[in-house]
């Protein structure tokens, strides 16, 4: 310890104190401050952008997420879509076959109709014709027939005859 | 300069080879060529040197603590140095002048006339004062050696660390030895500051842990060099680093630190009162035993590597010399190890007080 206290010297001291306590305040201004603040933005740097960069990736998988339940979506749309004009057709085909069955039938009903109705004119214009022929005919073979006396005689007869059987 | 730089290393790679066979024959040649050996790896100025007659022992252990104290010439190998400016002051008078003016020839100390005072130095390298037939003692502030070397180091740091930070301007990431010293700059953010102070109130001291850090490790290595400092090892300096840390403990201390210190909170209160003087005295013991940590460690890595290497002369064979040398780099290896951790353990031990003073409950 004497030895010690011996040893001091207060020159050395002195410089040794203002020296160093002069270094620290030039380093802290000069080194120490713009390193650490250097070296904290770069930490700082460096932890966002990894934060970023997770970020990212989240999102990243996020959208892919996104874009499968989308995809899929889209299918079931799509399905549900090519079922409902599948429908709609058959609906639409069988509709019109049906409209085309009707209007065929209605056709050939008032085909049937029309047919009748022609056939019905013309039998009946055929049986007029025919009455015609017949009352022409039944002159004629009249008046030939009565040119002759002995015949309009013998008719008469016969007309006679059949009314005295009634 | 570059000549004796050569002639260092070739002394330094050269020296063992030569011992071995010159061993017997020439021994004057060999102490000379390891005085020059070691004054490489670390600078021991007085092996080998003039005082022939001495008792080896003797002269080994003189240069040690000659090593270990402060000098107010910069010596830098034997017969190489500059000198420097002495500061003194007594009773309101300052007195400066260059340190050669205390050193004659070959080094002798010899005394210095300033109008009506005259100064000599001691063996201690401390300064005596004479006025009038009488003795008194000036208050030294002179750069010596060591302060040299803070200011060395001073300088270092502001260029080293004001241009890493210059160098994020131009990016995110530092060039050059900011590349080196970035990592180390967040181990004692991540590993020291954080974990000892909390986030919350970490920032304030982070100048002073990273300066502290840098600064004794630089110091410690400065140390190894064969420049022949040794700054840590002045109990000036780590009181000085180790005062620091008690006033910031102190000054930044919230209520709950105090609490804990006066009256102990989850005790009787008859314990409260004898507890309070033990803790008060805890908190000077702390940075008291900072101070003395590392201050004792550097003094006792230098004092074992600088005898391992005073063995060389004792030996004066060439197994034990060499088993010295082998020995001498390792505990150099060992002592590169002890420089990072004081650094590390002042670093981390002041950052768990401050920890403590703003811990909250």
């Amino acid at each position: 310890m004497e030895k010690l206290i011996n040893d001091f010297s207060v020159g050395l001291f002195f410089w040794q104190s203002l020296l160093f306590i002069a270094l620290i305040l030039l380093l802290k201004k000069f080194a120490w401050g713009p390193i650490l603040s250097a070296v904290e933005e770069r930490e700082e740097g460096i932890k966002e952008a990894l934060e970023l960069a997770q970020k990212a990736k989240e999102e990243m998988q996020e959208l892919n997420a996104d874009n499968e339940r989308i995809l899929a979506e889209a299918r079931i749309e799509r399905d549900i879509l090519l079922k409902e004009a599948r429908e709609m057709k058959d609906k639409i085909v069988s509709e019109a076959k049906d409209q085309a069955n009707t209007e065929a039938d209605k056709i050939l009903l008032s085909a049937k109709e029309q047919i009748n109705n022609e056939k019905l004119k013309a039998i009946t214009e055929l049986k007029n014709q025919v009455a015609d022929m017949s009352i022409d005919i039944a002159e004629k073979i009249l008046k030939s027939e009565l040119s002759d006396i002995n015949k309009q005689k013998e008719l008469v007869a016969q007309v006679l005859k059949s009314n005295e059987l009634n | 300069m570059f000549k004796y730089i050569v002639r260092i290393i070739e002394i330094y790679i050269f020296a063992p080879i030569l011992k071995t066979i010159n061993q017997a024959n020439n021994m004057k040649l060999n102490r000379t060529l390891f005085s020059l050996f070691i004054s490489t790896f670390f600078v021991v100025n007085c092996f080998g040197g003039e005082s022939e007659g001495k008792d080896l022992r003797k002269e080994i252990k003189e240069s040690i603590n000659h090593h270990l104290l402060d000098d107010h010439n910069f010596t830098i190998t034997h017969g190489v140095s500059f000198p420097l400016p002495v500061i003194l002051y007594y009773n309101g008078d300052v007195d400066v002048f260059l340190s050669s003016k205390l050193y004659g020839d070959h080094s002798k100390p010899i005394r210095y006339q300033v109008d009506e005072k005259s100064y000599t130095i001691d063996s201690h390298g401390h300064i005596l004062g004479y006025i009038g037939g009488e003795e008194f003692h000036p208050i030294d502030f002179s750069i010596t050696k060591n302060v040299v070397f803070i200011m060395i180091c001073f300088i270092l740091m502001l260029f080293m660390f004001v241009r890493m930070a210059r160098s994020y301007k131009h990016g995110h990431l530092p060039k050059g030895v900011g590349r080196l010293l970035e990592p180390i700059i967040l181990y004692v953010r991540d590993d020291i500051a954080i974990p000892n102070i909390g986030k919350k109130h970490y920032k304030r001291y982070m100048s002073f842990l990273l300066t502290i850090f840098f600064f004794i490790w630089i110091i410690n290595l400065f140390g190894l060099t064969p420049l022949g400092v040794n700054v840590t090892n002045n109990i000036s300096v780590t009181f000085s680093l180790a005062l620091l840390t008690y006033l910031i403990t102190t000054f930044t201390a919230n209520k709950s630190y105090w609490g804990h210190i006066f009256w102990m909170p989850g005790v009787s209160v008859p314990m409260k009162i004898m507890l309070a003087p033990i803790e008060l005295l805890g908190t000077i013991i702390k940075p008291f035993s900072l101070m003395i940590r590392l201050y004792a460690n550097i003094i006792a890595g230098h004092v074992v590597l600088m005898s391992i290497l005073g063995l060389i002369f004792i030996f004066q064979n060439w197994i034990g010399s060499t088993l010295s040398f082998g020995l001498a780099f390792a505990l150099s290896l060992l002592e590169l190890l002890v420089a990072a951790l004081q650094a590390y353990i002042f670093t981390m031990l002041s950052a768990l007080y401050f920890g403590a003073a703003v811990e909250e409950h």
